[in-house]
Parts: C-alpha cells; sequence; structure tokens
C-alpha cells in the first residue's frame, strides 16, 4: 500500500523536524500488544507526526510529536509507520 | 449504616491527576493496598458544599478500559465494580489534559459510556492557553454530555466549581442505559475523540515551545548524556554534604536524651536497654533520616518536573544492551531510594519477563537504607579530602559504591535474560509529558509520607531487632571467674563464633558476622547493631562517650571495612524486599532465586575486594 503513496517513507526516514502524516500503519506486522499501545499512544492514519529526537546512540530510540504529544519508540516499531511528508508547510 | 459515598478520580497518565487529587484533598490522605494486589490504593476525604463528606480514590493513570499491567485492571475493576473490597463509585472525576484533547478524550469517552455520574476536571487549561490552544467549554460539555470544569491543579484554580458540579451529581439518580453496549473499537473511539477535540478547538497556534527548547538540550545526543550523569553526580555529592548539619542536631538530640535518661534512671538492667538498646540502636538509624530524605527529594523533583522519562529515553539503548528497555531505568532509579516502591513501580514495565528481570536486579540498586552503612564506614575509613575542586574522596568513594551496584545489576540482567528469562523484549514505547515546574506543596507532602514510612520502621521493625539483638547479646551473663569478654558467653555472641569460619575468608571478623544477623531485617540496623556490640564490649569508662566511628577505626583493618561496602553493595538484606518480589511474583520461586543469587554475588566480590585490598597492602 505504501508504494502506491507518493513521496511515502517509513518514519525512520523521516529527517528531523519535517512535518509529515501518517499515511498507514502495518499493524499486522507488530505484535498485538505493540499494535495495541501505539494505538493508544495517538498512533493513527492521517495523524499529524514529525520526528524531534533521536537517542544518543544509534540514534534509537527517537521521539517524535504525534498529535499534540510527543511520544518516544524505538526504531524498529517505527519501520511499521509509513509517513507522507506535508509539503504545504 | 451507609458508607459515605465514593468518588472516582480517573484519567490518562499525566493529565495532572495526582496533583488534582492533593488539590482536592490537601493532606487529608489514606495511603493503603487493594487486598490481593500490591496496586497502592489512595484515598482522601472531602467535603461538599452541603456538608456531605465524600471519599475520593485516584486510580493509577491508564490509557484505556483495556488493562496491560495490574495497575490499569486495578482501575477497570474499580469503575466497573468488580474490584474487591471496593464499593462502586457514585460518581467519576475524569481528568483530562487540555493540551492533549485528542488523546485523553477517547479515554473520557470510553468513561462517559459507562453511564455512571462523570464531571470532567479540563486540567493543565493554562499550559493549554500559553501553547496557544483555545477550547470551548461549553462546546465541549454539549459534546461529551456531561460538565466540564476548567481546572489548574496545581494552582488549586476550578477546584470549587468542581466539587460543586460533583455535589450535583452525587445521589442523582441516573438510568442505566441498559442494552446498550459501548463501543469498544479504538480506532472509531480515537476518531471521535479527533473529532469532538477538533469541534472544541476554537485556536491553535504554536506548541509547546518551552517543552521543546529544553528537550533539544536534555534530549541532545551529546549534551543529554552529559547532562544526566552531572545530574546524578550532583544528586549524590549534595546528599552526602547538605545533610551534614542536621544529622549533627539530630546526634546531639539523641546524646541529649540518653544522657538524661542515664541520669533519671537507677544503673541497671532497664537503663542498659533503654540506653543502649532503645536509644542507642533506634537513635543509630534515625540520624540518616535528613540523608534519605534529600535522595527521595532528588527523585521527586526528576518525576515531578518530567525529566525522568527524558533519562529512561537517553538510557534506552544502554539498557537494550543488556536485555532491558528505558522502562526499566525508573524503578531502577526509584529503587535508590528504597527498593520496595522501586519494585511495586516495576508495574508500568508490560513485558513480563522485562519485569521480572528489573525486579530481579532492583535490590543491586543502592537504596537508601545502605547510606546508614555506607556513610559510618566511609566516615570511619575514607579521609575527608579533597581530590578536585568541589570533589571529596568521600563523596567519590560513595558514588564508586553506586556505580559498582548499577555495574553489578547491568552484568547480572545480561546473564539473567540469557537464561532465567530468556525470550524476545516488547520493546520501549512512552509518552513524554511535558516539563513541569514542581510544586513545592507536592514534593513535601511526598517527603512527608516517605519521613513517616521510614520512622515508622524505626520504631517498629528496626527497634525490635535492636532490642533483641541486645538481649540476645546481654544474655546468658558470664560466669563470675570469666576471662574472656562478656560478649563470648552470649547466646548472639555464640551464634556469630559459628557464622564466623564462613565469612572469615572475605575478611569479616567477628563482630561482622554479629551484625550480619539482625541486618537481615533491614541492612541499616548492621549499624546500631556495631553500635550496640561495641557499646557492650567497650570498656564503659573509657568508650562509653566515643561515636561508633572512632571506636570502628580502632578495630578494622581498611581492607575488611573496604570488603563490607561490598558486601552491602550486593547482600539482599532486607525482608521488606524479599516480601514484596513474592507478593510481586506470587510465590516464592523468584525471591529464594534472587537472595541465592545475591549472596554468592556479595560473597565473591566481598572476598575479591578483600584479597585485592589487601595483596595491595591498604
Amino acid at each position: 500500500m505504501s508504494s502506491g503513496v507518493p513521496n511515502g517513507m517509513s518514519l525512520n526516514q523521516l529527517p528531523l523536524r519535517q512535518r509529515a502524516r501518517i499515511v498507514s500503519v502495518d499493524w499486522d506486522g507488530l505484535a498485538q500488544h505493540e499494535a495495541r499501545r501505539l494505538r493508544e499512544l495517538g498512533f493513527d492514519e492521517g495523524v499529524a507526526i514529525e520526528l524531534l529526537h533521536h537517542g544518543p546512540m544509534g540514534r534509537d530510540p527517537i521521539a517524535c510529536r504525534v498529535g499534540r504529544m510527543t511520544v518516544a519508540l524505538r526504531r524498529a516499531h517505527a519501520a511499521a509507520i509509513m509517513v507522507e511528508p506535508d509539503t504545504r508547510q | 449504616m451507609n458508607p459515605m459515598p465514593l468518588v472516582a478520580l480517573v484519567g490518562n497518565p499525566n493529565a495532572g491527576k495526582s496533583a488534582l487529587f492533593n488539590a482536592l484533598t490537601g493532606a487529608r490522605q489514606k495511603v493503603g493496598n487493594y487486598p490481593g494486589v500490591t496496586v497502592e490504593r489512595k484515598s482522601g476525604r472531602i467535603a461538599l458544599p452541603d456538608g456531605r463528606p465524600v471519599e475520593l480514590v485516584d486510580l493509577p493513570g491508564t490509557y484505556s478500559l483495556d488493562p496491560s499491567s495490574p495497575d490499569e485492571a486495578v482501575t477497570r475493576d474499580v469503575v466497573l465494580g468488580t474490584q474487591t473490597g471496593e464499593r462502586l463509585p457514585s460518581a467519576l472525576i475524569v481528568v483530562v489534559d487540555a493540551t492533549n484533547l485528542d488523546n485523553h478524550l477517547r479515554f473520557t469517552l470510553q468513561l462517559i459510556a459507562l453511564g455512571m455520574p462523570v464531571v470532567v476536571a479540563l486540567n493543565m487549561i493554562d499550559m493549554a492557553e500559553r501553547d496557544g490552544l483555545r477550547i470551548d467549554v461549553e462546546r465541549l460539555s454539549r459534546e461529551l454530555g456531561v460538565p466540564v470544569v476548567p481546572t489548574v491543579a496545581v494552582r488549586r484554580k476550578g477546584i470549587d466549581t468542581l466539587v460543586a458540579e460533583l455535589s450535583a451529581r452525587i445521589g442523582a439518580v441516573m438510568v442505566l442505559r441498559a442494552g446498550h453496549a459501548p463501543e469498544t473499537d479504538f480506532t472509531v473511539l480515537q476518531r471521535q475523540a479527533r473529532a469532538i477535540a477538533a469541534a472544541a478547538t476554537i485556536e491553535e497556534h504554536g506548541a509547546r515551545r518551552f517543552t521543546h527548547a529544553i528537550d533539544r538540550v536534555a534530549l541532545h545526543p551529546i549534551v543529554g548524556p552529559v547532562l544526566l550523569a552531572g545530574l546524578m553526580f550532583v544528586m549524590f555529592q549534595a546528599v552526602f554534604a547538605w545533610s551534614e548539619a542536621p544529622i549533627g542536631w539530630i546526634e546531639s538530640l539523641i546524646l541529649a536524651f540518653q544522657n538524661f535518661v542515664t541520669a533519671s534512671l537507677p544503673e541497671g538492667f532497664v537503663r542498659g536497654l533503654i540506653v543502649e538498646g532503645v536509644i542507642g540502636g533506634v537513635g543509630a538509624v534515625v540520624v540518616f533520616l535528613p540523608q534519605i530524605l534529600f535522595l527521595f527529594l532528588f527523585i521527586l523533583l526528576l518525576e515531578a518536573s518530567g525529566y525522568m522519562v527524558r533519562a529512561a529515553f537517553l538510557m534506552d539503548r544502554l539498557m537494550a544492551r543488556v536485555g532491558l528497555s528505558g522502562r526499566a531505568f525508573i524503578p531502577l532509579l526509584s529503587s535508590f531510594a528504597c527498593a520496595v516502591p522501586g519494585i511495586m513501580a516495576t508495574r508500568t514495565i508490560d513485558d513480563p519477563r522485562d519485569r521480572l528481570t528489573t525486579i530481579l536486579i532492583a535490590p543491586l540498586m543502592t537504596c537508601s537504607a545502605r547510606l546508614p552503612v555506607y556513610a559510618v564506614i566511609i566516615g570511619a575509613f575514607i579521609p575527608a579530602r579533597e581530590v578536585g575542586p568541589g570533589i571529596g574522596l568521600q563523596g567519590l568513594v560513595l558514588f564508586g559504591l553506586y556505580v559498582g551496584g548499577i555495574f553489578g545489576a547491568m552484568a547480572a540482567a545480561l546473564l539473567l535474560r540469557r537464561t532465567v528469562t530468556k525470550g524476545a523484549s516488547h520493546g520501549f514505547m512512552m509518552e513524554m509529558p511535558q516539563y513541569q515546574l514542581p510544586l513545592w506543596r507536592d514534593v513535601v507532602l511526598g517527603l512527608w509520607q516517605r519521613a513517616l514510612i521510614f520512622l515508622k520502621r524505626a520504631g517498629t521493625i528496626i527497634l525490635a531487632t535492636t532490642v533483641v539483638l541486645w538481649l540476645l547479646l546481654t544474655f546468658p551473663k558470664p560466669p563470675e571467674n570469666a576471662t574472656a569478654p562478656a560478649i563470648d558467653y552470649s547466646i548472639a555472641g555464640q551464634v556469630a563464633n559459628g557464622l564466623t569460619p564462613v565469612v572469615r575468608p572475605i575478611g569479616f571478623n567477628r563482630d561482622i558476622a554479629l551484625a550480619l544477623i539482625p541486618a537481615m531485617a533491614a541492612r541499616e540496623v548492621a549499624v546500631s547493631a556495631l553500635g550496640t556490640v561495641y557499646a557492650i564490649q567497650g570498656d564503659v569508662e573509657a568508650e562509653g562517650q566515643r561515636s561508633l566511628i572512632q571506636r570502628l577505626q580502632g578495630r578494622w583493618s581498611l581492607p575488611t571495612a573496604l570488603a563490607f561496602l561490598v558486601w552491602f553493595v550486593f547482600a539482599p538484606q532486607c525482608i521488606s524486599t524479599i516480601a514484596v518480589v513474592r507478593r510481586e511474583t506470587n510465590g516464592w520461586k523468584w525471591p529464594g532465586f534472587m537472595v541465592g543469587y545475591l549472596f554468592v554475588l556479595a560473597y565473591v566480590a566481598a572476598g575479591l575486594t578483600f584479597w585485592l585490598a589487601t595483596a595491595l597492602g591498604l
């Protein structure tokens, strides 16, 4: 599905402080509890997202703004989140 | 008789629930436990405007009614009325963060759907305004179908209105929405929540500039870790330096008290028991209250300011190397104050194997009960000189002991994760709350609760063990023509004599063996035990007024002292910790395992220290 999206990339590839929108999340590729926690933290198709920081070692984990919340997660999970950079800014 | 109505405070984590609870109840709080589970039950009383009393209970923060931890399960069970030992609440106060409506309204919708009276506290409304967010409260109330009261819990704004709205709802007859199944699809609820948030938001610009500005420094790949290490270092230096004066005051108070009792009682068994056993033993522990409070002060400040989660973020990768996640950092850091709340804090770790590993290594974090032991030994054997500007050698050694515990814990985690707690890790997903200036009122309240717990321990378990030890050390009395010291004839002396061959290889003498026995109950008892041992052993005329530190200096070699310190870094000497591990893991298997591996570790590490120090000619 992500291949059909123009400029589609995973959250991992998003440059720092580049505003974007979540186009799809590979919910089935995540363990059930991981998927639930991500949903609880506000990850969903269509939500605004921005990569804010990465960790001091191996640039892992990452911190991103999701909606109005800042969430930390590991790159392994960020790979399941496909985003589309916001070109309107 | 009808019990007073119960009102539950519910909300997402980081909604400012605890601050609101404190604002509503003041210092009139009761901290207990739910039966059968180890989840803390915090409750307090509030008076409604018409005079009716209501019991308010603060439920663990959770994202939904679909629990992923024991804490969250309690929240669900209480609001559904299925929690044992808790009555069904008459109403709910749902706390939402005004700056994060999208997310918090989802849980609110779930709670409203339960059909019980609900008042929404739109908390942190000031922060929302600072973020350039304007919310139409009436519209929000209309969309949700329940009253919404804007509050600023930390400044006690909106509290009266909230209580008034609550009053109007309690006792009102509610029609249960029979046959109406609450919406459970997560995505649907989430989208409803976002739509309501969007409808109620009048204006929105800018976002969390303040928090982002701090995070640019605090989470910077190079500056961040340096800052974290610096903070930790300052924390441990300060614990030692700042508490010096108050410790002096407490010491002179205890001495004055002892002198007073000595002067007012005739010489004999009772006077000895009170002066040496009770006042001496308990006093030796109470003296460390300032250090313990300073340590808790730092931890409470780090927690309340929102920095703790940043520390978890910075540490995640490192923790991942030993098979844990950054989430384990928070319980482990709390364990520096006390392993018991630290182990209870592991309930926020949803991965069972991660959680078990964290529980098993938590006792290796140097808890505050070890401080009295460290302080006495460091004070006696490490010279108080500066090794650099503002860096004392004593503080440095203390820092080294903490680091030793941390490395021990990491090595243990690595090993455990590859053997007994083998399996894939759940990873790390965490909300990072906004930074907040901690409220002095809340911090002082937290410190007060900790101080009470500590003094209660000093007044019960520590008092009892020191008195029992004093009796065991005193009886039976030596025969008339005894040549050996009186202590050799006592029960404790004989037990210690039996234990001495076991601990002699690692440099411990008979007195240490004697102190280790009661220290099983609580580590800090080791200090009062040594105090009691040397008070009984010593020639009262010559040594009566000498402090424990001076007495130790003449009796122990430096390698012995160092080995003793290292023993306490690793040894599982605390009944409360063992008990809480049993409760948290539902059985004796894991606490048994923990005690076993920690004793082996302590023995080997203390031995290595002793042999190495002896070889170096210290």
